[in-house]
């Protein structure tokens, strides 16, 4: 516990000590507020971002289009997913288009989605469900497949029927997967509405870190990078919670080394 | 009329298990393998039926045609009367990992066959109860897999292949993986159960000693291809205790066993 204390404390000192040494190079150097802003002028950014309630508005934007982009993109990795790992037919039919997406920079895609779904909260959607889509499926696939023989065989055993084999074994055994798949979801999502909101948008975090660029407000922009990783780590950790209470029966470290995998074969960035 | 001849009562029990003329080919070009040739035998109900042999020597393949998991290639193996041609919901098994679901509790894991099969949920648990305090694990009802050792896990799978009630238990080496002393202990248990729930059993081991000590009937059986080599029966009384194997007659069986083993080119 002390030992964990002084961790804790050691942390604090050095981020403060960076953060300090930051302000004193930045001010003495006499840096250029348009190249690097000091510590306390993006702290002074947030505070009136926040306080004009301006950040707020587009933080519930931006949020609000990860999430619908995570569920939809879930939705579809998961009835995609299944039907690929119950069906060689399925598989067979789809397998060159999925080799192809996944091997394409999903993010390429913004603009064309832009155009067709317009400048409206509907295309970052569409944007943050196709980023999130891929590694959840793949996870998804691979989870459902993993289902240990011997277990199979057992089912059989007992004369279980297809559906009965894939409720009580296989879609329980792929938890695992589908959790490290849903984490990465959910980052990938948030990337996905940022993008969206890049190439075009009338609101969004990512239209404000824009429209700051070009008014030279690196503060601003510095501002929002902060609040962005703090909603990326709320959101992560939202679905660490859920995990946890999941699968309390895997104790193993699966769920992390399932993660790796997948995070290199989604491959977007 | 109360008397029975004796003829009339051995019809009227009858076999579980009859085997006929079984064989198993894997593939089927000139490259093919025969696992199996000319299987022959019956099992009597409440039969404890020991089947020894090495590795290779075809006994997995004749437990998964009995279990409805693989289809023989010729010949036929049938269930009280009925051939047996898939999966059915009479037959226990137990097989050499304990194969539970991390997710399921000990109870929950007992009460699979239960759910797949759709019985009273209200009776199975009643029986689970029951069967987990006769292997000695009442009080771990809610306890998970994880945290049973080795011995436990399987005395659980043994109660999972039981609790439906199944009219024949197959053992695919079930105490293999086991630590000697484990292995010895599950021994005793798994005997002290059978003779309280008497039921049919084919057991497969390739421990001659392991195959002696529960069996009443001890089927041999010889690789390349997997044949039967020679039934013993055995004449020690029950419950037989563990210092049964340092006497004579165990040690007799065990020789004869192992004459037709080497025989075969079973052992190396």
């Amino acid at each position: 516990m002390t030992k964990g204390l002084r961790g804790l404390s050691l942390r604090l000192v050095l981020i403060f000590m960076t953060l300090l040494t930051w302000e004193l190079l930045v001010r003495g150097l006499s840096v250029p507020a348009f190249i690097l802003p000091a510590p306390t002028s993006i702290a002074m950014a947030l505070y009136r971002g926040i306080a004009s309630t301006l950040y707020l508005d587009h933080i519930w934007i931006t949020l609000a289009e990860t999430l619908m982009g995570f569920v939809l993109g879930t939705v579809l990795a998961f009835t995609l997913g299944i039907a690929v790992a119950l069906s060689r037919r399925i598989e067979y039919f789809l397998y060159p288009f999925i080799v192809m997406f996944q091997a394409m920079p999903k993010v390429a895609l913004a603009p064309l989605i832009i155009i067709w779904f317009g400048l409206g909260i509907t295309s970052k959607v569409v944007s943050a469900a196709l980023v999130a889509f891929f590694p959840l499926m793949v996870n998804t696939i691979v989870g459902l497949r993993s289902a240990d023989e011997d277990r199979i065989n057992l089912m059989r055993s007992l004369a279980a029927s297809r559906w009965q084999i894939f409720w009580m074994l296989q879609l329980p055994n792929a938890m695992p997967y589908i959790f490290a798949g849903l984490e990465i979801a959910m980052i990938f999502a948030l990337i996905g509405a940022i993008v969206g909101e890049f190439v075009g948008a009338t609101s969004g975090l990512g239209m404000l870190i824009q429209s700051m660029n070009f008014t030279m407000d690196v503060a601003g922009q510095f501002s929002i990078l902060l609040i962005l990783s703090m909603l990326g780590l709320v959101l992560n950790g939202i679905v660490g919670e859920v995990r946890k209470r999941v699968l309390f029966w895997d104790p193993s470290q699966k769920v992390d080394a399932a993660g790796s995998a997948a995070a290199g074969k989604g491959g977007v960035s | 009329m109360r008397i029975a001849t004796p003829a009339i009562e051995t019809a009227a029990v009858g076999d579980v298990i009859t085997v006929r003329r079984l064989s198993k080919r894997y593939g089927n070009r000139a490259d093919a393998i025969l696992a199996l040739k000319d299987i022959d035998f019956t099992v009597p109900d409440c039969e404890f039926l020991s089947i020894v042999g090495p590795s290779g020597c075809g006994k997995s393949t004749l437990l998964k045609i009995l279990a409805g998991l693989l289809p023989a290639t010729d010949g036929e193996a049938a269930l009280n009367g009925t051939p047996i041609d898939g999966p059915r919901q009479d037959i226990g098994v137990v097989f050499q990992s304990p194969v539970l679901f991390p997710w399921r509790s000990v109870l929950g894991n007992v009460l699979l066959p239960a759910d797949v099969q759709r019985l009273g949920r209200d009776e199975m648990t009643k029986r689970a109860y029951d069967l987990l305090k006769l292997v000695g694990l009442d009080g771990f009802e809610k306890r998970y897999p994880w945290e049973l050792s080795g011995g436990m896990q399987q005395r659980v799978a043994l109660v999972r292949a039981l609790i439906h009630d199944p009219a024949l238990l197959l053992m695919d080496e079930p105490f293999g993986a086991l630590d000697a002393m484990t292995r010895e202990s599950m021994n005793v248990e798994l005997q002290r159960i059978w003779l309280e729930r008497r039921k049919t059993v084919v057991f497969i081991t390739h421990s001659t000693a392991e195959a002696v000590f529960l069996g009443d009937r001890v089927m041999v059986m010889t690789p390349r291809p997997g044949q039967i080599g020679d039934f013993f029966r055995v004449d020690l009384p029950r419950p037989r205790a563990l210092d049964v194997m340092n006497t004579e007659k165990f040690g007799t069986y065990v020789r004869r066993i192992r004459t037709v083993l080497n025989a075969g080119g079973g052992l190396e």
